[in-house]
């Protein structure tokens, strides 16, 4: 049976990426949690999920040599980041007075600017928690049988700036227009949480479970 | 276009089972949660959120189990709470399957907790939970003050300060609910709300009086609530959260259909 391994590299919340998984791959797919490098490299696919601050998070990559195994993997299979997941994979983020990524995806991590007003003069809160809508800008076999503009659940303080417009996939409306979705080769990661985001969610999900990472 | 504005349902959970109604009613007819929880999913609700009112600390087990059911199956976020006090609890609610826990009595007696609990599991998953009451008239400006074990003790802190303060020492939503209005069907302490919601930077649900679909509007539009909270009116079918979001979208407010 195929392997998908979600990454643990210490945070306590991978019940609902793990559910979520299993949930589509209607056990045609072995779900493994696990740190463990030889697990890791011997999967089809790999699921990153991210949640916190990105310094604790970098330092439990590299205190368990994650990042390595990371780009080790990350050239040959399937490779899917959420959240933290999604910026870690920056080459730098402003988060925690300054941190080193993993430097896959040219860009940067900065933290949504405060005390703008919506039409409405009210403040725009942050983090940005809730449903919002995101755009595909790139044709890719995630977003199949997806609607344009479809809501997913959202819950961060930072974003990606991505260097290349051909890393964006898609984006998203919220004090400015910034990349929700990225991609590069085999690697597909969200701002957003699909394990969270119901039936579009689901299917993005289920979409990753049945990629092989062409384009 | 953006961010829509949340419907959160609100189940009060006692000795693994929905009680509704128990605060105002004296009717404790049960449901199962998980059942519950699926109809307010397939209804479209944004989140929902899980209060344990069980009594004896022996029988919080039970709500761990509700909420490792209710995530294998439910894939919108989850928040609890009622009960959480050390580090350890939260740890063990995220591993069951919670996106969120909701801080109320712990807060108030150790601020320090939000701070480490916010910097451990991060702020996308603390939320503090309020009790607000009216209590005073001072320079000529309401006041409302913190209460805690469900209502019964005042802490005489303003909301206001504790608000801003639990935003700094990192939580990253604040659940504001009024004590005046739970319970009465009036709609929501819009002044309350509306304070709070100005005073800090991060998201605040409004809770606490709901008792028609309008009341939802004014706590978004009048009290600039970025979610609301209800219980009743969901739970005795009165209305469902289609009918909500439909009312919502009427009144020109951002909502996920």
């Amino acid at each position: 049976m195929p392997k998908i391994v979600v990454l643990d590299y210490g945070s306590s919340n991978l019940r609902s990426v793990t559910k979520a998984l299993e949930t589509v791959a209607e056990s045609k797919h072995e779900v493994i949690v696990s740190d463990d490098p030889k697990i890791i490299l011997g999967a089809d696919k790999i699921v990153f999920p991210g949640q916190g601050a990105i310094g604790q998070c970098m330092k439990n990559l590299r205190e368990k040599n994650l990042d390595d195994i990371i780009r080790e993997c990350i050239n040959n299979k399937p490779f899917l980041g959420i959240c933290l997941g999604l910026q870690s994979l920056m080459d730098y983020s402003d988060e925690d007075g300054g941190v080193k990524g993993l430097g896959l995806i040219p860009g940067s991590v900065i933290r949504f600017e405060e005390n703008i007003k919506d039409h409405d003069n009210n403040k725009f809160k942050i983090p940005s928690m809730g449903w919002n809508e995101v755009f595909q800008t790139k044709k890719h076999p995630l977003w199949r049988g997806i609607d344009d503009g479809s809501r997913f659940y959202f819950v961060h303080s930072y974003y990606v700036k991505i260097e290349n417009n051909a890393n964006i996939a898609g984006s998203t409306d919220y004090i400015c227009r910034y990349t929700s979705a990225a991609c590069r080769d085999n690697i597909f990661a969200t701002q957003f949480h699909p394990e969270k985001s119901q039936q579009a969610g689901l299917t993005l999900l289920k979409n990753f479970i049945e990629w092989n990472g062409d384009n | 276009m953006g961010l829509a504005k949340r419907i959160i349902p609100c189940l009060d959970i006692d000795n693994g089972r929905v009680v509704k109604g128990v605060k105002f009613l004296n009717i404790r007819d049960a449901g199962d949660p998980v059942e519950i929880a699926k109809r307010y999913d397939a209804q479209g609700a944004d989140e929902i959120a899980f209060l344990d009112i069980t009594a004896s600390s022996d029988n919080r087990d039970t709500l761990v189990e509700v909420v490792e059911k209710v995530a294998s199956q439910v894939f919108i976020p989850l928040t609890v709470g009622g009960g959480i006090r050390k580090l350890s609890d939260i740890k063990r609610m995220l591993k069951a399957g919670a996106d969120k826990v909701s801080i109320n009595t712990a807060a108030v007696n150790n601020p320090n907790f939000v701070r480490e609990a916010s910097k451990k599991f991060g702020s996308q998953c603390i939320v503090v939970a309020i009790d607000a009451k009216r209590s005073s008239i001072k320079n000529n400006k309401i006041c409302w003050e913190v209460f805690t074990h469900g209502g019964r003790n005042n802490t005489n802190i303003d909301t206001i300060t504790w608000a801003k303060r639990m935003a700094n020492f990192g939580a990253g939503e604040i659940l504001l609910t009024s004590m005046d209005k739970d319970g009465t069907k009036d709609g929501f302490d819009i002044e309350l709300t509306k304070n709070v919601s100005e005073a800090v930077n991060i998201p605040v649900i409004a809770s606490g009086g709901v008792g028609k679909l309008d009341h939802l509007v004014d706590g978004i539009i009048l009290g600039k609530a970025s979610a609301v909270l209800a219980a009743s009116i969901f739970h005795f079918g009165e209305y469902t959260i289609v009918d909500a979001k439909k009312i919502l979208r009427e009144r020109n407010i951002e909502v996920r259909i």
